[in-house]
Order: structure tokens, then sequence, then C-alpha cells
């Protein structure tokens, strides 16, 4: 219990800390690439990412930087590829909205909502093939399910029993459309649950919760060979794309967000380590990743970016 | 030694040798595994593989390519089959968005080995959503491989060096090529995907074909010769890289080029080689380049329209007599190719 919450708290704080950073230094031009932030969404991309094992995979999308860091804790590369710099995950080709990590198991992620999804779908399929012991979770927003691929790959998955992992981050807004405006149903957990599929659902900002949640999707998937479709809830603090709120602009009202900001996932994860831990052994924690952070921003400032010849390279293999 | 043996056939053993070799090679779509497998290019896959290796999908081409650049990541060497190039539309937004950028995107640490064969089709009414090429789309994108044999020997070799290649390929068979017999070595081998072939020498004309037009122009080339007329008929093979060093050497020759493309002109990829022709040897060049192709309209469905809409060796040799000057050859008395010679029925 302590430990599982000492290490939750370490991936909240980071993610949430990660993307300060980027808000304190976004306004410098200095990293030209469209973020699209993960606060308030720390709680999904922790607890799951922590209920997996290095081995198991992950794929996502354009607001991945949560499960990036949940998933490989580094952010060298991370910071590098924020700032277009050589020593980037893509050597700067990539940025923010596509990031990889094979040897930590994050596959793809992606621009186009929804297209990650069927992606999960062959790397389940190869890791039987290959005998690979590997979990594949496919991240992807309620957004997602307006498109044609989500449904195409629910039905492949729970028809051909590849056991993937379906992880549905429901924050109401297809960018800016509500959910209102966008669905002729009532509940999407409903219309899965007539797949043939697990289904498991929460409006948690609890990462331990969600943490126990996905355990549980993961010995669903085990025990049936079906498919789990966790379908989680949660507010985004922030802009669809850039490091501001947009409360102002009146396609949502505040008050919703301090509702949620009530429970803020990191904030709550904090105050369930004092059960544990002296408020000076959590800042010391704290100040571990700060210092983290801080150097990886300073390195990705310093690092060159690629010479004109990187334009050429990889688009074959 | 070698053997005499269909394009159909040729797939079917480029497939199934490769699967046999590999157990990382699996082959999946539409039809692959149904009674009909694939105009029978996928025959006995399924028995000697199983149906883990070989089967057929859900009508989903969207999510069924991504999940091909899932597996591919994950260590497959997938083959997804279209019946129809119009089908893998569907596939777009995976193949050009997904699959073509990945590697790059990945800073080079992942890898796409994915075939990706399509067909395309012509005649008996296939009309305009079964007929289209599209190889100029496919090749117009930075990451993808295009390639599209015409002889059982290419078709061959050339599927084996996709499948072993680490990059996606777009492999187009057109239809009407599936009963052409030829010569493959038992050692087939694999042949390079970045090259073109001169099918016949020539001194007086280059004619650069692709696909079932290089059928026509070897067609054309058999007809001007009762003439004197020598025509050097080159099957590009590979659209994408294209090997344009192989057309410029043979414009450079003949001085004169004709581009018979199975597929529309407007920007397509007779525009691409005649730009490449052109930025080469403008000024060696005797007579402008001369661009043959399907007319700038829907394919209909009726014979008559249809005979109008598709190019062929008449259009090619009209082509040729008016770059030389020359008067019309009689063609009362030649034999063109007619599928109905072939069979009668929907495809």
């Amino acid at each position: 219990m302590k430990e599982l919450n000492y290490s939750l708290y370490q991936k909240v704080y980071l993610i949430r800390r990660a993307e300060a950073v980027i808000r304190e230094h976004y306004a410098s031009d200095a990293m030209k690439t469209p973020m699209h932030m993960s606060t308030g969404g720390e709680a999904i991309a922790a607890g799951v990412c922590h209920a997996l094992r290095a081995q198991d995979q992950i794929i996502g999308t354009y607001r991945s930087h949560g499960i990036y860091l949940a998933k490989t804790g580094e952010t060298d590369r991370f910071f590098a590829e924020m700032y277009g710099r050589a020593t980037g995950m893509a050597k700067g080709k990539a940025g923010s909205m596509h990031l990889t990590a094979p040897e930590a198991g994050l596959i793809c992620t992606s621009a186009i909502v929804g297209t990650t999804i069927p992606v999960a779908l062959g790397a389940v399929y190869a890791n039987r093939q290959k005998k690979q012991d590997r979990v594949v979770a496919v991240f992807f927003g309620d957004g997602a399910i307006d498109e044609g691929v989500f449904w195409e790959s629910l039905n492949i998955a729970c028809g051909m029993r590849l056991p993937v992992l379906f992880v549905c981050e429901d924050n109401g807004f297809a960018v800016h459309v509500p959910k209102s405006q966008r669905h002729g149903y009532r509940s999407i957990a409903d219309i899965v649950s007539r797949f043939e599929c697990n289904v498991f659902s929460s409006d948690s900002t609890d990462a331990e919760v969600i943490y126990g949640l996905t355990s549980d999707a993961i010995g669903a998937m085990r025990a049936s060979g079906k498919p789990s479709f966790l379908y989680l809830k949660y507010y985004r603090y922030l802009e669809h794309v850039g490091v501001n709120e947009d409360f102002n602009q009146g396609y949502r009202d505040r008050s919703e967000y301090e509702r949620w900001r009530a429970k803020d996932p990191v904030e709550l994860q904090r105050k369930k380590l004092r059960r544990w831990y002296s408020e000076d052994e959590i800042g010391r924690a704290e100040a571990v990743i700060d210092r983290q952070v801080e150097e990886s921003v300073k390195r990705a400032e310093l690092a060159p970016f690629s010479g004109p010849a990187e334009l050429y390279e990889d688009v074959l293999a | 030694m070698s053997r005499t043996i269909s394009y159909r056939e040729a797939l079917n053993e480029a497939m199934a040798e490769e699967m046999r070799r590999d157990p990382s090679v699996f082959v999946y779509g539409i039809d692959v595994a149904d009674h009909k497998r694939i105009f029978n290019s996928s025959k006995g896959l399924v028995e000697e593989f199983g149906a883990e290796r070989c089967f057929s999908t859900p009508l989903a081409e969207d999510a069924m390519t991504g999940f091909g650049l899932g597996a591919a990541i994950n260590g497959m060497r997938p083959i997804h089959v279209h019946m129809r190039v119009d089908f893998l539309l569907l596939g777009m937004n995976q193949l050009v968005n997904m699959i073509a950028t990945h590697r790059y995107g990945s800073g080079g640490t992942m890898k796409i080995p994915m075939v990706i064969r399509a067909i395309i089709g012509r005649g008996w009414g296939q009309s305009y959503q079964h007929s289209k090429a599209l190889h100029s789309w496919f090749a117009h994108v930075p990451g993808l491989k295009v390639v599209m044999p015409s002889t059982p020997r290419d078709a061959k070799g050339m599927l084996v060096a996709a499948i072993r290649d680490d990059n996606p390929v777009v492999f187009i068979e057109h239809r009407w090529l599936y009963d052409a017999v030829g010569e493959v070595p038992d050692d087939a081998g694999t042949i390079a995907l970045d090259g073109a072939r001169v099918l016949r020498s020539g001194s007086d004309i280059t004619v650069v074909g692709t696909s079932w037009m290089n059928v026509e122009a070897v067609k054309a080339a058999q007809i001007l010769e009762q003439r004197g007329v020598s025509l050097e008929v080159i099957d590009a093979r590979s659209i994408a890289p294209f090997d344009s060093g192989t057309v410029i050497r043979s414009v450079r020759k003949t001085r004169r080029c004709i581009i018979a493309d199975n597929d529309w002109v407007n920007c397509g990829f007779s525009a691409e080689v005649a730009a490449t022709v052109y930025e080469a040897c403008l000024r060696e060049l005797r007579a402008p380049i001369k661009r043959i192709g399907y007319s700038p309209t829907p394919c209909p469905c009726t014979r008559p329209l249809e005979n109008e809409f598709y190019p062929n060796a008449v259009n090619i040799i009209r082509a040729v007599e008016e770059q030389l000057g020359l008067s019309e050859t009689d063609l009362s008395g030649e034999d063109f190719y007619s599928y109905e010679n072939k069979f009668k029925g929907p495809f």
C-alpha cells in the first residue's frame, strides 16, 4: 500500500511537474510543437501504466505526455523532442504529438483521432504469434468513439479474441464539441458491454483506484481471453491545444473545473501519502523530480539541432 | 532450370515459399481464405499454414490496415490483400498518416515490413469503383515503396523481395495479368524493387509502360516491327522509387519518348516520368513527349464506352506514327487482346 501509493505519487507528480515547466517556458517559443496537455488526467496515465509491466506495451494519442512519462519515467529525450533537438526521441522530427519509446513499450501516438486503435490489435496478434507475454493498452479519448475505426477495431478485437486493453479517457469534449452534440446514445460503456469483452468504468481521480481497476481489467482479459474496456472519466484542465486555460471561451464552465479541481489527482495522491510520510519526506521526493525535470530542460536547451542531412534520414529502412 | 507458370501461380508461390521460410509472414484480407482465394492467388495457404497465418477479415479495411502496422512493429511480416485497389482507399488514412510516417516519426527505431497487395481491374463492366489504379497516389507519399510488375517472373521475384523488405510496399497487380504465362527460374530469388526492366530493345522510340500497358506496348512494337519501326519498351515496374536512369539512357539513344500509363494522365505517374526525362534530356529530344492514359472520366460500365476509356496498343501505334511522321498503319487484320477470349462472366 505504502510503496504503491509512493510510486503512484511519483508518476502523477512527474507528469504535473513536467507540464508545469512546459507552461513556464512555452511563451518563449523555444518549444515549437503543438502541446496537448495531460494536466488533469494524471491519475489515468499513472494508474494504468503502473499496472503494466516493463515489457507491456502502450499506444496513445496526441495527448500523451502523461503516458510517456508514466511508462518511461525519463525526461531527457522527452524535453529534447519538445525543444526539437537532435537528442530527442525522433531527433526533433516528431514533436509532442508523436511520442515513441520502443524500449519502454510505447509503440506510437498519433495526431489523427482514433488511428492508433487498430495498431493495438495487430500488436496483440503479433505478441500471440511470437509467444510474447505482453499486454497492449491503447489510450484514446471519447472523441475517438465518433470515428468508424473505433467500432471496426472493437468489433475485430472481440471477434478475433484479441485481448487488447482499451482505455477510453472521456473528458467530455471532442476538441470543443460536447458529447451531447455528438452522441446518438446515452452510454458508451453500456453499448460496449454488449460486445464480447469486459467493461470497467470509473470517474475516480485517485490513481490507486485506476491502478486497481486496470489490474482487474488485465486479470479479466487473461481469464477470458477477451479484450477489456476501461471507461474512465476525467477533466482536461487546459485548452484543447496549448498551455492556457480557456474558460473564457464559453464552451465550458469554470464551475465544472472547480468541481474536478476539488479532487485533483495530484493533490489527492499527495494527501494520501501523508498517512505514511512526513511533509519533509514528500518534499524531498518532489525535489528529486523537480531536479530531474529542470536538468532535462537545461540539457535540451543546450542540445544541438539536427543537421540538414538528418531531414532525409529514416524515411525508409 | 525454369518453368512456364502464370502470374497468379507466381504470386502464390512467392507467398507460400516465404511463409515456409519465415514464420513471421502471414497473409490476410477479405476473401484471402474463402473459396475464391483472391482469384486463386492464395490457393492452398490456409491448408498449409493454418487459420492463424492466413485469414479472411471483417469488412474493415481501415482497421485491418492499422492492424498490419501493429503486427509489423511487433516483428511480423504482414501481407494485406485487397481484391480491388478501390477498397484500399478505406485504409488510406492508415497508409498515408501512419504506415508511411512511422519509421520517420520513431527516429528510425522502428521498421514496418508490410506488403499491401492491391488488384487493379478492367473490363467486363467493372465500371468506376472496381477499376482504378492509383499508383501515383501511393508513390506521391514518402515512406512507401510502390511496384507493379507485369510478368510472372517479376511478380514472383518482386513479391519475394517485397515480403523481405523492411519497408511498407504497395504491390499492384492487374487482374488481366493473372492469366499471363512466362518463364520463371526455379531458383527465382528476389528482384530489386527499384529497377525498371527493358522488355524489348529498340532504336526509334522509347515506350515507358506500367502494368498492363506493357502488354499493349509489346503488341504495338510487334506490329510496327513489320514496318521497320523499332520500339524500345521499358516496364517502369517500380513506381517508387522510380528507376529514371534506365529510362533516360534509353531516351538518349532513341531521342523520342511515349509514356503509356495504366492510369489517368492528369497529375499521374506519366507526368512524373515526362518531367524527369525533360529535365535530363530536353535538348536531345526530337519530338515532345507523348503521354497515353485513361480518359479523364470515371470508368464507364458498357463495353463500347469502356473501349473508349482505356488506352491500348492502337493508341500507342498512332502516337508512334505521329512522332515519326508516318502514315496510319492498316490494323484491320490485327488481332488485339480481348478479355472475351479469356472468360465470360464476373471477375
